[in-house]
């Protein structure tokens, strides 16, 4: 159960990026968020697993209070929430496996994990995920060799072995070619549907939206235009999300996508080792 | 219709900011030239007396003719065994020399790198010590260290380790800096700690970068090691000035050989070794 309360952001430079935010993600849904580029989706997602400190409201997961929580607690809440990216993110000069075993750094004490002792438990766990997302015959092969379809079930693999409560796909597919992003999309389907691990993605084709989504939540300039069953999700209402004039239309279309998360942190540190 | 257009006197000034600009620019040439002048009195700059020089090169190079052997030419590698260690040494110098720099740099680079400093504070201090590190030539490292040490080729790697853990330091931050922020971000996304994001997500991007700048370093080494021995740092560099204190030049033009091809022999492999890194 994760909810957000009353949450608004807003970047170093005074762009609003999300304002007012409740939400509750609970139980296994498959949930999609749809919305206009700059409508705050990244945000809410790094908001989510504590990558992004919102200015004020309260973020929960589980019983913890994540928005003003120590960066240690809040690392340790992170290792449920699997995140899978919209260019990959692999490290490109590891192999497919060792980027599945990054899955498993938040559970390895340091001295551990700089010197590569993965436990048999760990290497095997990886293996399985791979399994899992059918990359186990390219474990052995530098990320930077895979097609992007390949990369990106490799993330998903990566994003399994956290054994996560829910998974984050922020965009997986906008990089993809069409039959690798059915891949993907059936792929994470699947895991929502057999492993019970919740899934929350942002897509921008309302085809894919209408195949897949459960539940769709709808952001517009950072504020909740819709949250509903993909049922109740008429063209009426994704002509207003997406053509339709509001009070600070001009601005919301101004936003960029997210910033680099080193320069948004709560403290406004460059610093992604402050703790 | 025909002509008017050019009829009338065009306007041949420039816009004001252009104009500003080329005064600048203008007083520019004349401070440079000044400068030059400057720097040129005190120093005893004299092309006649290096022309003059030249027309005696010959017989510095193949000795006077009353007296044979007094020049460089031909070389002398009587004592080519005892040549051949010292050049090793220089070698080893450098390899242990660079080690160090490396094992001092990394973690300083970190400290000095934008996005993984943990503070401006930091940051800005590890800088400044960089600079220093910098500042200092190995080869007034290398006076101190023998004060410290004693002599022999010791102080040599304790000073090449300073000066070049100071430059490394600084090359492998701006590594650091260029790294790409999405692996990071995924890594971090994952619940790993600081450490372990510098391990896992720093550390594989920038392996490239590293040895690469290493091996380039260690090729300066081997040069700058050559050299050490004369303020008694260890290596060939005391056999040349033993030598042409003595007035052995040929024995000097034998050691002086014999680095030209060890430092050839470095750079090409060294220069083969990085081309292969991806």
């Amino acid at each position: 159960m994760i909810r957000l309360e009353q949450v608004s952001h807003q970047f170093a430079n005074g762009t609003r990026a999300l304002s007012d935010i409740n939400l509750a993600l609970s139980g296994q849904d498959f949930t999609v968020l749809i919305g206009p580029s700059g409508a705050g989706k990244s945000t809410l997602m790094r908001v989510l697993n504590g990558l992004v400190r919102p200015k004020s409201g309260k973020v929960w997961i589980g019983d913890t209070e994540i928005s003003r929580a120590p960066e240690r607690v809040v690392r340790l809440e992170r290792r449920r929430i699997g995140m899978v990216f919209q260019s990959f993110n692999l490290v490109k000069r590891l192999t497919a496996l060792e980027n599945v075993l990054l899955g498993r750094l938040g559970d390895m004490p340091g001295w551990r994990s700089t010197l590569r002792l993965y436990t048999k438990a760990d290497r095997s766990l990886a293996m399985n995920t791979l399994e899992r997302v059918g990359m186990a015959d390219f474990a052995w092969q530098r990320a930077d060799t895979l097609s992007g379809g390949q990369q990106q079930r490799v993330g998903i693999a990566r994003a399994l072995a956290q054994r996560p409560q829910l998974i984050l796909a922020d965009e997986p597919i906008s990089a993809l070619d069409p039959k690798s992003s059915e891949q993907v999309m059936e792929l994470l389907r699947d895991i929502q549907k057999r492993d019970g691990i919740a899934v929350l993605t942002n897509l921008h084709h309302l085809d894919a939206v209408r195949e897949y989504a459960g539940r769709v939540i709808a952001l517009k300039s950072g504020s909740v235009f819709f949250d509903g069953s993909v049922q109740r999700l008429t063209d009426e209402i994704t002509r207003d999300l997406y053509y339709g004039e509001t009070a600070d239309d001009s601005s919301s279309h101004a936003q960029s996508n997210v910033p680099a998360l080193s320069t948004d942190n709560q403290t406004g540190s460059p610093s992604f080792l402050l703790e | 219709m025909t002509n008017t257009g050019i009829a009338g006197t065009p306007n041949l000034e420039p816009p004001a900011p252009l104009k500003r600009r080329l005064l600048l620019n203008r007083l520019m040439w004349v401070g440079i030239v000044a400068l030059l002048i400057w720097a040129y009195f005190g120093t005893e700059m004299s092309f006649p007396r290096l022309f003059a020089g030249a027309g005696e090169s010959w017989k510095l190079l193949f000795g006077e003719a009353d007296r044979p052997g007094s020049g460089f030419f031909p070389p002398d590698f009587r004592r080519f065994p005892e040549y051949l260690e010292q050049m090793l040494i220089t070698i080893k110098m450098a390899i242990w020399g660079t080690l160090l720099a490396v094992i001092l740099g990394i973690p300083l680079s970190v400290l000095a790198a934008r996005n993984t400093s943990p503070n401006i504070v930091v940051y800005t201090l590890t800088r400044r010590l960089l600079d220093f590190l910098r500042g200092l030539n190995e080869f007034v490292l290398a006076l101190v260290f023998v004060v410290a040490v004693g002599l022999g080729p010791f102080p040599g790697i304790l000073a090449l380790a300073v000066h070049t853990a100071g430059i490394l330091a600084k090359l492998f931050s701006e590594g650091i800096e260029a790294v790409d922020t999405g692996q990071i971000e995924a890594v971090q996304a994952t619940g790993a700690s600081p450490l372990q994001v510098l391990t896992h997500g720093v550390w594989p991007q920038i392996v490239p970068h590293v040895v690469s700048m290493t091996l380039y370093r260690f090729e300066s080494n081997v040069r700058a090691a050559t050299v050490l021995g004369i303020v008694g740092a260890g290596g060939i560099g005391f056999y040349i000035t033993e030598s042409i204190r003595g007035f052995d030049f040929r024995a000097a033009c034998a050691i002086i050989i014999m680095i030209l091809i060890s430092v050839f022999l470095v750079d090409t492999l060294s220069a083969r070794v990085r081309q292969r890194l991806t």
